[in-house]
């Protein structure tokens, strides 16, 4: 069965750099943004195979379904592009292009064949009992190596200040054809989001799972509400949950990592027999904010204080 | 190998059909309305199959009831795409072929 697989990898890494080619080089947007979500699917498989699902789940939920949305949009906003090639598609561009993807290849090769072999993975087996998970992903995110996903949530949160500070949001453009499928999928599927995000935190704790693609899918499960015609209700100065809960994971694991100082333990360094506790809670927490982070990037814009329709001041 | 496993991997066999059948009408009918036609249904079957058998296959009651939810969750999204991008074609006037 060797070979097998090692024809199903070989079609995979050819399908990757094919759709890589043709997201960047394809006349037409619209094919262009295709090929790139059908990328991020294929990548996600990509790292199944490498024994990664904790990066599969979230390039799936990430790379692939929220990135794509956005891309979408973004591409529905745009007026009337030009379908015909793009100036780089000429000939003589390939002269540089060929070989110059060539190098990178190499280089890339060289450098992870250079890497120190054995890693650091058995250093964090051996430091798992006192992080308080058994995941080792989950131990390095949010134990180990908490500063790093510190940071991540810190330039999410920049990210999502960035865009409402661009201007309003653009008003949600009205679905072009009235279907009653949208909403209705929309109200049923919510529920299975909520599930399936709670279901991934609660098993980032000993598995593959975690605060990034708890939050994703439950982002993405927003992105779907909106899209079938919801109004996020989060908003504004009238509902304040909305700023809380996308600075929420920031502050909680800024204010812990701060916070046990004052217990006598050095920066981000957890008190033992509460690591367990903690690092759910940073999950919950960070997970919260990672979901209303995508949401509000889709919005493209700071939401209203009151929506259309709205009773005013209640 | 057990009569479960032969039986599992009969069912994911007997589902590839429907999906190359699916796509097979993907590349090869008129016109949107057709291809939905091809592509929804056959998708439907075709997974259902491979979920049966690997539910089958897997030997376990929580891996296959995670498998038809999977599956369940497939039909309605499938539903409401194929409905979604029929109106579309509809709304931007595109004629169903032959008609």
């Amino acid at each position: 069965m060797g070979w097998l697989v090692l024809v199903f990898d070989g079609l995979l890494a050819a399908a990757l750099i094919w759709l890589a080619w043709q997201a960047t080089h394809t006349p037409g947007l619209f094919r262009s943004v295709i090929s790139f979500i059908i990328f991020g699917l294929l990548m996600a498989l990509a790292w199944v195979r490498l024994d990664a699902p904790d990066i599969a789940l979230a390039e799936a939920a990430i790379g692939a379904g929220a990135t794509g949305a956005l891309l979408l949009s973004a591409l529905g906003r745009l007026v009337a592009t030009h379908e015909e090639g793009a100036p780089w598609q000429e000939r003589r561009d390939l002269y540089f292009w060929i070989p110059a993807g060539g190098a990178l290849l190499g280089l890339l090769t060289l450098a992870a064949w250079m890497l120190p072999s054995p890693g650091l993975g058995e250093q964090v087996q051996d430091a798992l009992p006192e992080s308080g998970v058994q995941n080792p992903v989950t131990a390095v995110l949010l134990n180990f190596r908490a500063l790093d996903t510190l940071l991540e949530i810190g330039v999410l949160l920049l990210a999502a200040i960035a865009i409402w500070s661009l201007g309003r949001m653009p008003l949600p453009s009205a679905p072009a054809v009235r279907s009653p499928a949208l909403p209705a999928l929309g109200r049923l599927l919510f529920p299975m989001f909520v599930l399936v995000s709670a279901y991934l935190l609660w098993r980032g704790s000993h598995a593959p799972g975690g605060a990034f693609p708890a939050g994703a899918v439950m982002g993405a499960g927003g992105i779907l509400t909106i899209l079938a015609g919801a109004q996020p209700w989060l908003t504004g100065s009238v509902h304040g949950p909305w700023r809380m809960l996308l600075s929420l994971g920031f502050a909680a694991m800024l204010a812990l990592a701060l916070g046990v100082m004052a217990l006598g333990q050095p920066f981000f360094a957890y008190p033992p027999g509460l690591a367990g506790l903690i690092v759910l809670a940073l999950e919950l927490a960070a997970g919260l904010s990672i979901a209303m982070s995508l949401v509000a990037l889709y919005l493209a814009g700071q939401p209203p204080d009151h929506w259309e329709g709205e009773a005013r001041g209640e | 190998m057990s009569l479960t496993d032969l039986l599992g991997g009969l069912l994911v066999l007997l589902g590839m059909p429907f999906f190359f059948l699916g796509t097979l009408g993907l590349l090869r009918f008129p016109d949107a309305y057709t291809r939905l036609h091809a592509l929804a249904k056959t998708d439907n079957v075709g997974l259902g199959l491979v979920c049966l058998g690997l539910a089958l296959y897997s030997g376990s009651w929580l891996t296959g009831l995670k498998l038809l939810l999977i599956w369940l969750l497939m039909l309605v999204a499938s539903a409401a795409g194929a409905g979604l991008i029929g109106r579309t074609a509809m709304a931007r006037g595109m004629k169903p072929w032959g008609l």
